[in-house]
């Protein structure tokens, strides 16, 4: 039987080497954090933001979702919100009504971006600076403000009515009808010219080299062609990118339809967000809202990845 | 001249007309805002509309006949819904606020952003790549879904209804991290070991080196953020909830839900509204660009 001081000191031996691993240990540590002690202060103030403003809110909804929130009580409430948002017609209106818009919208914004870029590249620089800034002036304005003119221009005694009574059309009840409403909106936000998407457009043609036009006209192909054949391919990662945020900015379809129509008449422009406002902000049903939220995301998702699969290329030059 | 430089002019021409046309078509409904806000009372609804208001056709001429009674009477009526604007509602109010959240927004990303900028690009350390990419990640994500939980978080904070609760949740954005740290990557390196080796300390490297080289990439972000700031709305439309604390696009829509009707006086507030942001994009237009090519592409 070895003496009971031999094993506490033992013990002992091992706690030290422990403590002194221990020390060594965060010696290392200390002796990092001092070499990189700048760099993370340099973030810190960001950093804290960020998880502040974003990363707890963004976790906090994928809770909220799945529970009742009340001032004094928050229950546990499982799938409950999502099966009320997806058996009630509301949401389906919604998913409707954003689809539409979003599938008009952003095909139509592109596609002007594009043939206005096109028209654009050919001049000299002086003439591309005066028209990108035209076309992308109305960009740097409010969509409050945007909506708020369009509103004033939709009045059954307009300027748009006034326009079509030149081509013996209309007078037309724009936001007033349910067959008319969702169109106006998509017509305000088509003929907002796309000021990024241009701009991106000619930045993306500018990077084009001119000896692949060159080598083209060696080989005879006209303008058409080579525009087709050359400036298109090379221009598709902008495009994939133009779709991408489009998409998800025309999800969050919002502003526009609370200033025209809020929503009506009845649900004819209720969109998704406009849903998650309304639920939120209105009936300050905190879990609906957030799983509209989280359904939102969802979509957005699968869009962006279906895209990211058909539309994106390894051109490189 | 050949037969096709001909056609080549041409088709130039049929694009110039082209490209007009689209442009007069882009700019019209704010050129009709303006026109509106100054129109006389009984010109608003005028069938056909006026293209031209009065004040603007008939200022001048009455003056230099001179009728200067009539002519301030015109240029008065004119301005009517102006005056209305800055006397009877919180419209010089709501400027200030605007323009107080904006430019604090603005200076908290330009410092914060340009700090994590450098050191994401320009430092190595544990934990950096990850950090930039769980960031960035976040890019994604609809602004909406952490709309609600913002809602609980600023109302727990107890600054719900304040300005802070508009100043402080836009400097968590990301875009500007990457913007810099973007730019920053064109920095060279050696630059900033010449000054260790003048034994120049971390912040005065970053103070005296860093920034004054990053002007350009701070501009074109410091415009960005500005005008995101500026133009914000849904967030805004819900924190908000006292009169005189409304920044610009909350007070349009509370104008608009008091005046319904009152046409003059909506496209003079937004008119108001969209001017400022006008002109930073007048003077500032190239940075405009900058700043879209270079928080977009590849590189």
């Amino acid at each position: 039987m070895p003496p009971p001081r031999l094993r506490g000191g033992g013990i002992i031996l091992v706690k030290r080497e422990v403590i002194l691993i221990k020390g060594k240990f965060s010696k290392l540590l200390i002796k990092n954090f001092a070499e990189y002690k700048w760099n993370y202060l340099f973030i810190l103030p960001k950093f804290l933001l960020f998880f502040t403003f974003i990363v707890i809110p963004v976790i906090w909804a994928f809770f909220l979702a799945f529970q009742e929130f009340g001032i004094f009580e928050t229950k546990w409430v499982g799938l409950t919100n999502f099966k009320e948002a997806f058996t009630g017609d509301l949401f389906w209106i919604a998913l409707w009504n954003t689809l539409r818009y979003t599938l008009t919208v952003v095909p139509a914004q592109i596609f002007i971006a594009l043939v206005l870029a096109s028209l654009i590249h050919p001049f000299s620089r002086k003439i591309q600076t005066f028209f990108r800034g035209a076309y992308y002036f109305p960009t740097v304005t409010s969509v409050v403000v945007i909506s708020m003119v369009w509103r004033w221009m939709y009045t059954s005694k307009g300027l748009i009515n006034y326009f079509i009574s030149i081509l013996n059309l209309g007078p037309i009840n724009w936001l007033g009808s349910s067959n008319w409403a969702l169109p106006a909106i998509i017509l305000m936000s088509v003929l907002t010219p796309p000021g990024v998407g241009i701009i991106l457009y000619l930045a993306a043609m500018d990077s084009i080299p001119e000896s692949l036009y060159e080598a083209a006209r060696i080989d005879g192909a006209g303008s058409i062609t080579s525009w087709i054949r050359i400036t298109l391919p090379l221009i598709k990662p902008t495009t994939l990118y133009l779709v991408v945020i489009g998409t998800i900015g025309s999800f969050q379809v919002f502003t526009q339809v609370l200033l025209l129509t809020d929503g009506g008449p009845g649900y004819a422009t209720t969109t998704l967000v406009h849903l998650i406002y309304n639920a939120a902000f209105r009936d300050f049903d905190f879990g609906l809202a957030s799983a509209h939220s989280i359904i939102l995301f969802g979509i957005v998702l699968i869009f962006a990845f279906i895209q990211f699969k058909f539309l994106s290329t390894d051109v490189e030059y | 001249m050949g037969f096709k430089d001909i056609l080549l002019k041409i088709i130039k021409v049929i694009f110039y007309i082209i490209l007009f046309i689209g442009a007069i078509i882009a700019l019209f409904p704010l050129y009709w805002m303006f026109i509106t806000a100054f129109q006389l009372p009984n010109e608003v609804f005028s069938m056909p509309p006026k293209f031209i208001p009065t004040v603007v056709k008939k200022f001048i001429p009455l003056l230099l006949q001179g009728d200067k009674e009539q002519a301030i009477f015109i240029l008065t009526e004119s301005l009517r819904n102006v005056k209305i604007l800055f006397i009877d509602t919180g419209l010089y109010r709501w400027f200030m606020n605007s323009l107080i959240v904006s430019v604090v927004s603005t200076l908290g990303i330009l410092l914060f952003d340009s700090m994590a900028g450098y050191v994401f690009a320009k430092k190595q350390f544990p934990g950096r790549d990850f950090l930039f990419w769980m960031m960035i990640s976040t890019m994604m994500i609809p602004g909406q879904v952490t709309l609600v939980p913002m809602y609980i978080l600023v109302t727990r904070l107890g600054i719900k209804g304040s300005l802070y609760s508009v100043i402080f949740p836009p400097l968590a954005m990301v875009f500007g991290v990457f913007l810099m740290r973007q730019f920053m990557k064109t920095i060279p390196t050696e630059l900033i070991e010449a000054a260790k080796i003048d034994s120049a300390s971390e912040l005065s490297i970053y103070w005296k080196i860093i920034l004054p080289l990053s002007k350009p990439a701070l501009a074109t972000l410091g415009i960005l953020v500005f005008m995101s700031v500026w133009n914000s709305f849904l967030w805004p439309l819900i924190i908000l909830n006292k009169d005189y604390l409304f920044t610009l696009p909350v007070g349009l829509k509370s104008l608009q839900d008091k005046n319904l009707v009152d046409y003059g006086l909506l496209m003079s507030g937004a008119s108001i509204s969209a001017i400022p942001m006008f002109i930073v994009f007048l003077f500032f237009q190239k940075y405009f660009v900058k700043g879209l090519t270079l928080g977009s592409l590849k590189g």
